[in-house]
């Protein structure tokens, strides 16, 4: 970084992005009223506006700043991770956004349980919810840290307790009154924040004519010689991790959990809700794919460009920020703080729309989970003498929420740094090996029961969360079979989770719900047709 | 062996845990037979009531044939069905033996049949029918016994039926209690429109057809809140013809928690409610309803607050109680249910919410004299069974 980068354009980027965060949440309804306050209820989320919502929520820490990392320091083998995160919605799109919408599940939990019937499924999918949620949310905080330190020059833990506060905040204040419009705005902030940077990049690139790393000395991690490698889909040794039929086996492990675990993600799930109808679902999720495919186009750039620039960044040594660094390192003056404030402010609305989408999912769950254990009666306040239950809704959901945000924050302040994708690629493993099989057999295989999805889940859950523990304990380092195998679990878990779940359900047969093909009709029927949905 | 004793001890006698496995096995079929005699729950139930019993085969009939069969020899279920008729005309139990029941097969265990009534309101709605080898005292006593209980259970079936049925009685009164006066007062509104803004009065006969046409609609339990907030939008609509700057509505609806499906009318009658009370004995010049919609993720939060006269807290709760409460006095007339109950949509409302989503979905009212009222209903976003 350049000794003239000012800490006030950083600072003052972050200090935007909140107040507008805020104030769109808080009056963004306002705007969006038209002649008078009738008619506002008859004005649905449309499918754009709600495509952008998901994509604002989606495009987390790990797209923004982690790929162009990963890219910069492995190379295009990473390529896989935007592939992957984009493909999920195709995979989404096919099997399971209109049928979930059908079956007016809002949480995963509510599918399992208009499914299967079942308390206990429903349960396990509830903890399940919580632990990505949280294994989602701890990269969250820890690439806010690392923006405001790299930006700012703030101390390591600010970062996380700012996103942290907001959130809640916003939570707090009933700021959820216009969510979707506070998510959709996100997605074109960021979108903007590293597209235009980019442009002014670019033309300087070309500018200096058009240098390449290799020519530069080479200087990446994978040393001098070995520079073609780096543009090569199959390479090197991919994520610093293994080599050869291991290397292979990794990339196909990152493949199925990114692109089968886009559809257990809670907070991107629930949003689907917000349509009207599965038709809409659809819709929404096409236009997700398309907004998503233009912005993951952007990071990989960075991440070339930076390999000419800023070769000498290390895993260690913070490749993390290298779209926050680039600026700083191909221009000077004005424009260098401004492209940096820019990009450091899509960075922060990455940081808010990611973990406020992800703390709302945890605590909507936890909020149940409170609200379930009181037997409420007649409510009559004032000078009456009923009886208010301990927590009202709104009470119950505050506690979720603080609940939901300080646990990821106080472990992302205590944990290792971990790399900020390939923890998100975590969370992704885990939901690939337990919601996706119970998603796609629930919906397109009438013979799972309650006892088959429980110990898919339970297989799948294990499975990846060796993988989650295996991944903090190694960090990193290269090793044999194992480690590969522990730390990229999905390859081995989601198929051993199907595997479960169908033979499980195929050995206890009695146990399908006996309105199985009732719910099978409606999960299938397009609105159009008229019949009898009950 | 004295910790063998002991947990003996702890499980009771012999005796006791074959008495805990039998109301188990009872306990099993329960859950089906709550849901009436079909030929769905018969299917779910006769397992169970086929474990309790024991013999080889034990079917469940309505009054003339065979609606489930559980265990072997299921070649006989015509000859069954015409046995559970015999015990449906004579309204006892019918013994069948070896004659009433012919076989080819030479090693079939079914040889005899007791077939007992089920009685649900003193009317047979169907037999059980035991299937075993021979009769004996044991087995007529025991499956006469069983008969009682699925007839218990059945009529307990019955008691949930007909407590679904009033909740949808209630929903049709509150249709019907669309009150003349609220017409006349629209229609009356509307015609002073006529002449001065012909427009303005073909609007407005368009949202009263709209809004009559909703209440009235006969087919659905639930509706989407956006539904019934559009009836509601309509409703003040014309309201406000009648009452003009008296009356100011704030609307404030998270667009979010529009597709949640809703019980049909839940709304609407505390909005009248509330438009009703806001303008009755208020000394306002302008009495301010507003409607606000939250999401709370999983829940949705529905607020109708007035800043009218408000109420006793405790005449409310009477209300919620489904108490007799004297008329607080005569109303203005805005809304529905004029000169009746002035509280009984409230009451209503309630308990259509208690018996979809459970008890903590009850109204919760906030009021006192002077200080207007406020209603907030949870509503969840999912709830198994409910949708629209």
């Amino acid at each position: 970084m350049t000794a003239d980068l000012d800490p006030r354009w950083g600072a003052g980027a972050v200090a935007v992005v909140i107040v507008a965060t805020l104030v769109i949440g808080t009056w963004g309804l306002r705007f969006s009223r038209t002649t008078s306050d009738f008619f506002v209820a008859s004005r649905s989320v449309r499918p754009t506006l709600n495509a952008s919502a998901i994509g604002g929520e989606y495009v987390s820490a790990a797209s923004f700043l982690g790929v162009a990392g990963l890219v910069l320091v492995y190379g295009a083998e990473m390529l896989w991770y935007p592939v992957g995160w984009t493909a999920g919605y195709l995979v989404l799109l096919a099997l399971v956004a209109a049928p979930l919408r059908r079956s007016g599940a809002y949480t995963l939990p509510d599918f399992a349980e208009a499914r299967l019937a079942s308390p206990q499924v429903r349960g396990l999918c509830a903890v399940l919810v919580v632990a990505i949620g949280w294994i989602y949310l701890i990269p969250q905080f820890q690439g806010a840290s690392l923006t405001l330190t790299a930006v700012a020059g703030a101390p390591g833990w600010l970062g996380g307790v700012v996103v942290a506060l907001v959130v809640l905040a916003g939570v707090a204040s009933g700021g959820m009154r216009s969510i979707t419009f506070v998510q959709a705005f996100q997605y074109w902030l960021k979108l903007t924040a590293l597209l235009l940077p980019l442009a002014v990049l670019l033309v300087v690139w070309v500018g200096d004519g058009r240098p390449t790393g290799a020519g530069e000395g080479g200087s990446g991690v994978t040393g001098p010689g070995v520079a073609d490698d780096w543009s090569m889909p199959f390479g090197g040794s991919i994520a610093g991790l293994a080599d050869g039929p291991q290397g292979l086996y990794v990339t196909y492990s990152l493949m199925v959990a990114t692109f089968l675990g886009a559809m257990g993600l809670p907070h991107v799930v629930v949003r689907f809700y917000t349509n009207p109808d599965g038709r809409a679902a659809r819709r929404t999720t096409l236009v997700v794919l398309g907004l998503l495919g233009v912005f993951y186009l952007l990071p990989p750039v960075y991440g070339a460009l930076g390999r000419v620039y800023a070769g000498a960044l290390t895993p260690s040594d913070g490749a993390d920020t290298v779209v926050l660094q680039l600026p700083s390192l191909m221009l000077d003056g004005v424009l260098e703080n401004v492209l940096t404030a820019l990009v450091t402010a899509g960075a922060f609305a990455a940081f808010l729309s990611t973990s406020s989408g992800l703390t709302i999912a945890v605590a909507g769950v936890l909020s149940q989970a409170v609200t379930r254990r009181q037997a409420a009666r007649p409510a009559v306040s004032g000078t009456g003498q009923g009886r208010r239950p301990r927590f009202g809704p709104v009470a119950a959901f505050r506690l979720g929420a603080v609940l939901a945000a300080t646990v990821p924050c106080a472990a992302a302040l205590a944990a290792p740094d971990l790399p900020v994708a390939r923890s998100v690629g975590m969370a992704f493993a885990v939901a690939a090996s337990t919601f996706c099989p119970l998603l796609v057999l629930g919906i397109w295989w009438r013979g799972l029961t309650d006892v088959g999805a429980l110990a898919g889940l339970v297989v799948g859950g294990i499975g990846s969360g060796v993988g989650v523990v295996a991944a903090l304990v190694v960090e990193g380092g290269s090793g044999g079979w194992t480690v590969a195998l522990l730390t990229q679990p999905a390859a081995w878990s989601v198929p051993l989770a199907f595997a479960v779940m169908v033979g499980v359900s195929r050995a206890t047969p009695g146990r399908v719900p006996a309105y199985t093909d009732r719910f099978m009709v409606r999960l299938h029927t397009p609105e159009v047709l008229d019949l009898d949905r009950g | 062996m004295a910790r063998w004793t002991r947990r003996r001890t702890r499980l009771g006698t012999e005796a006791d845990r074959a008495t805990f496995r039998t109301l188990h096995t009872a306990s099993l079929a329960s859950p089906a037979l709550r849901q009436g005699l079909t030929a769905a729950s018969a299917e779910k139930a006769v397992r169970h009531l086929h474990a309790l019993l024991g013999t080889p085969a034990v079917a469940l009939t309505d009054t003339t044939a065979v609606l489930a069969w559980d265990g072997i020899g299921s070649h006989h279920a015509a000859q069954s069905g015409a046995l559970a008729a015999r015990a449906v005309a004579a309204g006892t139990t019918v013994l069948g033996d070896a004659d009433d029941l012919p076989c080819e097969a030479a090693a079939c265990l079914v040889r005899a049949a007791i077939s007992s009534p089920l009685v649900v309101d003193d009317t047979v709605v169907g037999t059980l029918t035991v299937l075993a080898p021979q009769l004996t005292g044991r087995l007529v006593r025991a499956t006469d016994e069983v008969a009682v209980w699925v007839s218990g259970q059945l009529e307990l079936a019955e008691l949930d039926a007909s407590r679904n049925r009033l909740v949808e009685a209630e929903v049709r009164a509150l249709r019907a209690q669309i009150s003349p006066h609220f017409i006349y007062n629209s229609l009356g509104a509307i015609a002073s429109f006529v002449r001065t803004d012909p427009d303005r009065a073909r609007e407005l006969l368009l949202e009263f057809a709209d809004f009559t046409r909703y209440s009235f609609r006969r087919h659905g339990e639930f509706t989407t809140l956006a539904e019934e907030l559009r009836s509601i939008e309509r409703y003040l609509l014309l309201e406000q013809a009648r009452f003009g700057d008296r009356l100011a509505v704030r609307l404030r609806i998270a667009p979010e928690v529009l597709p949640v499906t809703v019980p049909f009318l839940c709304l609407q009658p505390l909005v009248e409610n509330a438009v009703r009370h806001g303008l009755a004995g208020s000394s306002r010049p302008v009495t301010t309803v507003t409607i606000v919609a939250r999401d709370l993720d999983q829940v949705c939060l529905v607020e109708i607050e007035d800043d009218g006269a408000g109420e006793d807290p405790e005449r409310i709760a009477r209300v919620l109680r489904g108490e007799p409460v004297p008329d607080a006095g005569p109303g203005t007339g805005a809304g529905s249910g004029e000169g009746a109950h002035p509280s009984v949509g409230l009451g209503n409302v309630d308990a259509r919410l208690r018996a979809t989503y459970g008890d903590e979905a009850g109204l919760v009212v906030e009021t006192a004299p002077g200080a207007g009222t406020k209603v907030t209903v949870r509503l969840p976003k999912f709830t198994p069974g409910v949708h629209a």
